[in-house]
């Protein structure tokens, strides 16, 4: 997609450079000879004022939350400075949800990734903007999107303790499902509806890419001699690898960050980190400190930010062979 | 000549995507079955009759109060992303193309802020909010346009990636034509499959959202579904499948009127 738009750029550029007073503010042309052109006024100051609303916008609602998600993990309720929050990152419980909330998004992220690129190869077979492709988009945008809440209710009514798995289970075959406790309600019941949300994502993501590849390479891989094999291993593979290791981040970046579906089903404890901030939000001490939640959120942002950073720099990669 | 193919063959694309579907289907299978369940054994369609008319009607209330509080979030959401977001857009991709890059970035940093996160700095903005404005449930909708932008961002910028815009400006404005006039009759119409997408996928996000709203605590669908599933879980479950089925057929219809549209350029 970069590509194309820096196409239709370039090509703009061209067309402009014909005419007498070319377009200054084209960003293809040096800037030296961008202000001699410009007639006087062009870019007036009403233009900039017409910024202004998104701009404030954008400060009180997005970076005034989360600078203050950030910054109040240093403050005390009194406003005196303190490392005793942000140093709480370290105790040993906060520590094991960090562990368990990077476990879930990585073993999910996984499963969801294979099944997803799964889906992706076979919806090849289909017609290409057909009605089975079509419902298969639509149906991995809602689970994969709106899912949250209903879908812990699905799971519930499904694997919960009357669900009809479990009943069936234990009508047919005598299997008690939840022999060891009810583990639906808590971190292995997190495992099976995360890895059921992220498979459509993967979807979604990967989907592009794969219809990327070029029918001309598998002829051109053809006529060199090559097999079905030889085009998976020498072109197909290498050139998808950045789109799926792409996906594969925003996957972990997802199931770090959902929360809807985890305070559903697990409506006590803290297992993870999204449902720790919880606790801090409304029980207003955890381990006997305050504001524990900023210091929680800024360990969540420190994570995202890496993964995404990571995101962006494989998906600039990717987009190599995305025209 | 073998032909040259990447896609599987009809029988390994039938089963996989059969294999899996059936997989992916069975929570959806498990919830219907759950709100076919009679309340003296056996199956029935009790629980869907009471929906509307319900024995108890106190219990529902939290789901009406619910939806309709959704339903005016996704009016002043789509009201953001079409009154704010759009002429921003425009403006910049007119005015200021220098901003592109800065601005994309702007807009796509919500995927990285985690809604549970901003909550944590929401929660003090809301408490001034709501002493200046006081605490009406529209304000919220203020929050959603944020979780809302990198979707919209991406279904407006297409759009107006696809259309030259730039030329369309300068040769309305050669003939006279007012900055708004520009904006309101010539980018508006030609980008209106765009804004189209933006507005729905908005309503989509709008509709699903539980995060901000419970910890805030504010009411709206989601939220209210919780709160009902305690007393009455096949009433939740019963809406949670009719808001699927609806977001997903919207989807869809999307999915086919945007090919139909596209299908229709292309013939010209």
């Amino acid at each position: 997609m970069g590509r194309g738009r820096q196409l239709i750029v370039t090509a703009l550029a061209e067309t402009k450079a014909l005419r007498a007073g070319a377009d200054p503010s084209d960003p293809s042309r040096p800037p030296g000879s961008a202000s001699a052109g410009r007639p006087a006024g062009r870019r007036s100051p009403l233009a900039y004022l017409g910024l202004t609303p998104f701009a404030a916008y954008v400060l009180l609602f997005l970076a005034v939350p989360t600078v203050l998600a950030v910054g109040t993990g240093f403050f005390q309720r009194n406003g005196a400075f303190t490392w005793s929050n942000v140093s709480a990152l370290l105790d040993p419980v906060i520590l094991k949800t960090f562990g368990n909330s990077l476990l879930l998004s990585l073993v999910t992220a996984v499963v969801g990734a294979i099944l997803g690129a799964l889906i992706c190869y076979a919806a090849l077979g289909l017609k290409e903007g057909g009605v089975v492709r079509g419902l298969i988009d639509a149906a991995s945008s809602v689970l994969a999107q709106f899912g949250g809440v209903m879908l812990a209710f699905a799971f519930i009514a499904t694997i919960g303790l009357k669900g009809m798995l479990t009943v069936w289970m234990a009508d047919s075959f005598g299997l008690d499902v939840f022999a060891s406790g009810p583990w639906i309600y808590s971190l292995p019941g997190l495992y099976i509806v995360y890895a059921y949300f992220q498979t459509p994502l993967m979807v979604i993501s990967f989907m592009p890419a794969l219809a990327g590849l070029k029918p001309q390479w598998a002829e051109a891989n053809l006529t060199l001699g090559g097999t079905g094999f030889t085009f998976w291993t020498r072109v197909g593979i290498p050139v998808l690898a950045p789109s799926f290791l792409a996906s594969f981040l925003l996957l972990f970046a997802n199931g770090f960050s959902s929360y809807a579906t985890a305070a559903a089903l697990a409506s006590q404890g803290a297992q993870i980190v999204p449902l720790q901030i919880r606790a801090a939000l409304t029980s207003e001490t955890v381990l006997g400190r305050e504001n524990l939640a900023g210091a929680l959120a800024l360990g969540m942002i420190i994570v995202m930010a890496v993964v995404m950073t990571a995101y962006s720099l494989v998906q600039r990669r990717a987009s190599r062979w995305q025209a | 000549m073998k032909r040259a193919r990447i896609a599987p063959g009809r029988w390994a694309t039938i089963a996989i995507l059969g294999i899996l579907g059936l997989l992916f289907a069975l929570p959806l299978a498990g919830s219907l079955e759950f709100t076919l369940r009679s309340p003296n054994g056996g199956y029935g369609l009790e629980h869907w009759i009471s929906l509307f008319a319900p024995a108890r009607p106190a219990s529902y209330a939290p789901i009406w109060t619910g939806l309709t509080n959704s339903a005016i979030l996704a009016v002043v959401t789509v009201a953001i992303v079409l009154f704010l977001l759009t002429p921003t857009m425009v403006l910049i991709q007119l005015r200021f193309p220098r901003l592109r890059r800065p601005f994309e970035f702007l807009c796509l940093l919500p995927i990285s802020i985690p809604a549970i996160v901003l909550v944590v700095g929401l929660a003090p903005v809301y408490l001034v909010i709501g002493r200046a404005v006081g605490t009406g449930i529209w304000s919220l909708a203020f929050a959603y346009g944020i979780t809302c932008l990198p979707f919209a961002y991406r279904a407006i910028q297409s759009n107006l990636d696809a259309i030259d815009t730039r030329t369309l400006a300068e040769a309305a404005r050669s003939l006279g034509a007012s900055w708004v006039s520009v904006l309101v009759r010539v980018i508006v119409p030609n980008i209106r499959v765009g804004l189209m997408l933006a507005s729905l996928v908005s309503v989509a996000v709008v509709l699903g959202e539980f995060t901000i709203a419970s910890l805030l605590n504010r009411q709206n669908l989601q939220t209210a579904l919780l709160v009902v599933s305690k007393q009455d879980p096949y009433i939740a479950v019963i809406m949670s499948l009719l808001s699927l089925a609806f977001v997903f057929l919207v989807l869809f219809a999307i999915d086919r009127a945007s090919r139909a549209i596209a299908r229709r350029q292309s013939a010209l």
